[in-house]
């Protein structure tokens, strides 16, 4: 806060941008930013003893706003079980899986989490995404935007109108405050339109003539061109499908000779592997791919991923995946949802539960596992659930458990189904996660594959986001899974701009987040304001004039440069 | 000669047409194109029947008081009231339904829209079989098979025909009006149906038979029947083979399905045929939401509560009641001893016996314009149109989020419904 200061006193802190590595020391904090070291006095003093200090978390894939409102209304017998109550200083709220937008915003808060990022929203559903941002408190986000079946996307490829592609989405991310390109199932969702789908990177998409690869490809060149913060974020074709796991190495090695703005060396990041390293070919032989998407991760640094966690619980599908959630309904007979968005995507919701008992879904846990721990750089691999398609975001300790303490996952493995034991190399990984690569795949590996500078580390001049867990590294074991689990689900204290919003788990400070959008000024987008004009008049049911998101909608907001 | 104002977004009905050009000039709006004959009068009469300035009830009769009066008043109703009902919503802003959520959280009472009278068994099918939706735009770009059932848009969705559904040329409807087939099925002869090429006029009540019978005949199964719900077989199996060899069908659906017999059993029947449907082709089905935005009330209550409407806060968290936290049951069966309602007309729109039981507790309205409830109420708090004299975001029936324009200045010292209902939140905190 403004004119405040804090001194975080004696934590073991984890800064691993900055090269900290459980060192005791001393975090300053002055008007909300970390600070050079001051004197005490007239400050507020947090004793962090015995405890760890990490930058405050950043989510990089998390269905938190927009879309997820229709699986909210859609699932009534989904909160029933999990209220939340107001308090003087909160809102009231349900969960579980869809929690309410102030309830999202205190459950990240309590684990420690600041920032978190909204992976798919359709552009002309972008107001009501910033919407309901503006009802979840705290943490800080941003909108990744979805294009990968846009039309003017597939259009401006089929025509090899790549400079007006890039005119396009330079004048979009500023039309709707978007933050970067999104990408699921390419071509898919548009050919899902007419009822089918695209299942190779060569099929053709009906009505354009383009193909999975030349939009992947050129999506990436613009993408790096304009100098996006993040790279291009891709849901892969055949997500959730044996055998898939091919298709996700062919999109990886597609890219390949993309050249990476300059400042970074990745060109892509591969959201939800776990949903897209299977092998076999049907149901019957299913078994894990992680092996060789790990592999091929690991000899090639253009690619990032995050992991999609399948977690054993009651939860909900939902993506802009129309085919697949089709195909979900017709796997599992539960309730369906669907959502065609004119001239840019499709969608839908199913709810599902993992179970241990089940051959698919234990594999499906181990395959999430199985990429982050052979995944070798921690940089470049993170954890998330998808949430809530793997499980609700609240369960990410479990995760964290599993990946410190072997035991625990060794125990895991022998209550459910053999399977993944069996067709999987998770038994024999010996390898533990310290708390260093937990910061790393947690909040600093984050941060920097988004390119947002202030967040994810606790040098001088980032935003004083800061989460203190009761864990002592001296003393707690690293194999203590219940520990572990209870550590990171309540944090000790989180701080957010310096301002102390979490102490023992419970919120007691509920400052609004802002959301981060990115200003593309390509000078293309001039050329591009005839076509704009002619397909809003004749294919879009709402003006040009009335698309744009106001800024009524961003009270509090920070419009990134790109990198060129 | 006025300013000429373009693009301007219609807050009537759930098509919220946003291509309006309005000529403002003198404090007088006229419409200059593209407005229906609703929309017209709506804009010409904007002014008309206006609450002139806050009332409050003083023996027996309203009497004018200041607005700080008047929401000191609102303030100490919903505050002492053990049960307190927020109801209305559907013709404000979303801006002013976070309000409306937030009050009723705060005063623990309950929260329900007017969904709960029209398309709640809409909502209930939606929760229990899921609905396979598309924006507008889908429509008018796609759809070769076009079937209004239980609805007439030619009298109450004036421009549905022809900016999203009959006429225009699309994507891939090139020619416009001669690329789709459109079918009526209704109780009686409408607009709509004479316009239709084919029109099934089905007895009363018999939806959810008409509807099962399409689905079994698309799924495969041998009918033995001569006619269902008073049509012939032959008529049935056409319709049936239509739906099954078109490239992108729609059904739109109004409360001539939703509030006959059977209710939200013709709702899930609907909804499950067309979900079927896409196992042979593409089909989607949208409901016919009537007031401008309905369908934002319940996404507002969505995100802020998880649920759509008929939302408690007595126990300081959601929980969601569909008949139990009803507004019309709470009034008829007088289990509430207090109202709010905002931009709504319960008085004139209830059952007799929840009227009644609303004009014996204590009420306050907010509404730009006077209304039956308004004069059995004991506090009236006018303010700004929504769409003419204050801006704010609504959803379209297809869940397309727009953002409503101030064309005009309200009168001075009227202020929009979020804006009342923030005095009214910070008022109750202080009275507390
Ligand atoms: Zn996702």
């Amino acid at each position: 806060m403004q004119g405040e200061r804090v001194i975080i006193r004696n934590g073991f802190v984890y800064d691993p941008i900055n090269k900290v590595n459980g060192e005791r020391m001393n975090i300053y904090i002055e008007n909300g930013k970390i600070s050079e070291e001051f004197k005490e006095e007239g400050a507020k003093v947090i004793d962090a003893t015995g405890k760890v200090v990490m930058p405050g978390g950043v989510d990089i894939h998390s269905h938190i706003a927009g879309k997820i409102n229709a699986a909210r209304l859609f699932r009534p017998e989904d909160h029933k079980g999990d209220v939340v109550s107001k308090t003087t200083n909160t809102r009231s709220g349900v969960g579980y899986s869809l929690p309410s937008t102030f309830t999202t915003g205190y459950r990240y808060a309590s684990m420690g989490y600041t920032t978190v990022f909204e992976p798919a929203v359709t552009p002309l559903e972008a107001r009501h995404a910033h919407e309901e941002l503006i009802d979840t408190p705290i943490i800080d986000s941003g909108l990744m935007v979805c294009l990968g079946n846009n039309y003017f996307t597939l259009k401006y490829i089929k025509e090899g109108e790549v400079e007006k592609l890039k005119g396009f989405i330079s004048w979009l991310m500023k039309a709707v405050k978007g933050f970067s390109v999104k990408i699921v199932n390419p071509g898919g969702q548009e050919t899902w339109k007419w009822g089918k789908n695209v299942t190779s990177l060569d099929d053709k998409v009906i009505g354009f003539d383009v193909t999975p690869k030349e939009i992947v490809t050129n999506l990436a060149r613009v993408n790096e061109e304009l100098g996006m913060p993040h790279t291009i974020h891709i849901h892969c074709n055949n997500l959730g499908s044996p055998g898939n796991y091919e298709i996700t190495i062919e999109t990886m090695d597609a890219l390949r000779n993309i050249k990476p703005v300059k400042g970074r060396k990745n060109v892509v990041h591969i959201a939800h592997s776990q949903f897209n390293s299977y092998g076999g070919k049907t149901w019957r032989d299913f078994s894990s791919g992680a092996g060789e998407v790990a592999d091929y991760i690991n000899k090639h640094s253009h690619v990032t991923t995050c992991i999609g966690q399948v977690i054993f619980t009651n939860t909900t599908t939902i993506t802009s995946d129309g085919p697949w959630q089709y195909r979900l309904w017709l796997l599992t007979g539960n309730k369906w949802t669907g959502a065609d968005v004119e001239l840019e995507t499709s969608g839908g919701i199913v709810p599902y539960v993992f179970r241990k008992r089940n051959p698919v879904n234990a594999i499906q846990w181990a395959v999430g596992l199985e990429l982050l721990l052979l995944i070798r750089d921690p940089w470049r691999v993170y954890l998330t659930t998808d949430h809530p398609n793997g499980g609700p975001f609240t369960l990410y300790p479990q995760v964290i458990g599993w990946l410190m303490s072997r035991k625990s996952r060794e125990e895991l493995l022998k209550k459910i189904h053999k399977a993944a034991s069996t067709r999987t190399q998770l038994p024999g990984i010996r390898r533990e996660y310290n708390l260093e690569e937990i910061a790393i795949i947690t909040r600093a590996g984050t941060a920097k594959s988004l390119g947002l500078k202030s967040k994810g580390h606790l040098g001088v001049g980032a935003d004083a986001d800061v989460a203190i867990y009761s864990f002592n590294p001296e003393k707690d074991s690293t194999s203590d899974y219940e520990k572990i689990v209870s550590s990171f689900s309540k944090a000790a204290y989180t701080l957010k701009n310096g301002e102390i919003v979490v102490k023992d788990g419970e919120i007691i400070g509920s400052p609004m987040g802002k959301t981060f959008w990115v200003e593309c000024k390509a000078p293309q987008e001039q050329e591009i304001m005839d076509d704009l004009e002619k397909t809003f008049y004749n294919y879009y049911t709402v003006t040009l004039t009335n698309f744009p998101v106001q800024f009524d909608y961003l009270p509090l907001h920070e419009p990134l440069k790109t990198m060129v | 000669m006025g300013k000429v104002l373009k693009d301007v977004v219609c807050s009537f009905c759930g098509c919220l047409c946003d291509n309006l050009e309005i000529a403002v000039e003198n404090g007088k709006i006229n419409p200059v194109s593209r407005a229906c004959k609703v929309s017209i009068s709506r804009f010409v009469n904007y002014n008309k029947d206006r609450v002139p300035y806050p009332m409050i009830r003083e023996k027996g009769g309203l009497v004018k008081t200041s607005l700080d009066e008047a929401i000191n008043k609102a303030a100490e109703i919903l505050s002492r009231a053990n049960w307190p009902l927020i109801y209305g919503l559907s013709s404000s802003v979303c801006e002013a339904h976070r309000k409306c959520v937030e009050l009723a959280e705060l005063v623990g009472g309950v929260i329900d829209q007017t969904a709960t009278v029209c398309h709640a068994p809409t909502i209930l099918a939606f929760q229990e079989i899921g609905e396979i939706h598309a924006t507008l735009g889908e429509i008018k770009n796609r759809s070769d098979l076009v079937i209004f059932w239980g609805c007439n848009p030619l009298d109450a969705h004036l421009n549905h025909f022809v900016r999203y559904s009959v006429t225009p040329k699309g994507l891939y409807i090139s020619k416009g009006r001669k690329d789709r087939t459109v079918v009526a099925v209704d109780v009686r002869e409408t607009r709509t149906t004479r316009v239709a090429d084919i029109f099934l006029r089905i007895e009363p009540g018999k939806d959810y038979e008409l509807l099962s019978v399409l689905r079994a005949l698309i799924n495969g199964k041998e009918i033995d029947l001569d006619k269902v719900a008073g049509v012939s077989m032959e008529e049935i199996r056409e319709l049936a083979e239509k739906m099954v060899n078109c490239r992108y069908g729609v059904i739109f659906f109004g409360l001539g399905l939703t509030m006959s017999r059977g209710k939200h059993y013709n709702v899930m029947a609907a909804l499950s045929l067309v979900r079927d449907l896409n196992k042979k082709t593409r089909f989607v089905i949208i409901p016919m939401r009537g007031h401008y935005n309905v369908k934002g009330a319940g996404v507002v209550l969505g995100w802020q509560t998880g649920y759509p409407f008929a939302v408690d806060f007595s126990r300081g968290y959601p929980r969601y009641g569909p008949g139990e936290f009803s507004a019309v049951n709470l009034l008829a069966n007088g289990e509430v001893d207090a109202a709010l309602i905002l931009a709504a007309d319960p008085a004139a729109n209830f059952p007799v016996s929840a009227s009644k039981h609303l004009a014996r507790i204590p009420t306050v309205v907010i509404d730009p314009k006077i209304s039956m409830t308004s004069l059995i109420a004991d506090v009236v708090i006018p303010s700004a149109v929504s769409g003419i004299e204050a801006e704010g975001t609504a959803y379209r029936m297809d869940g397309v989020p727009i953002r409503l324009r101030k064309i005009i200045d309200p009168e001075p010292g009227v202020l929009a419904d979020s804006e009342v209902l923030q005095l009214i939140i910070d008022r109750v905190k202080g009275v507390r």
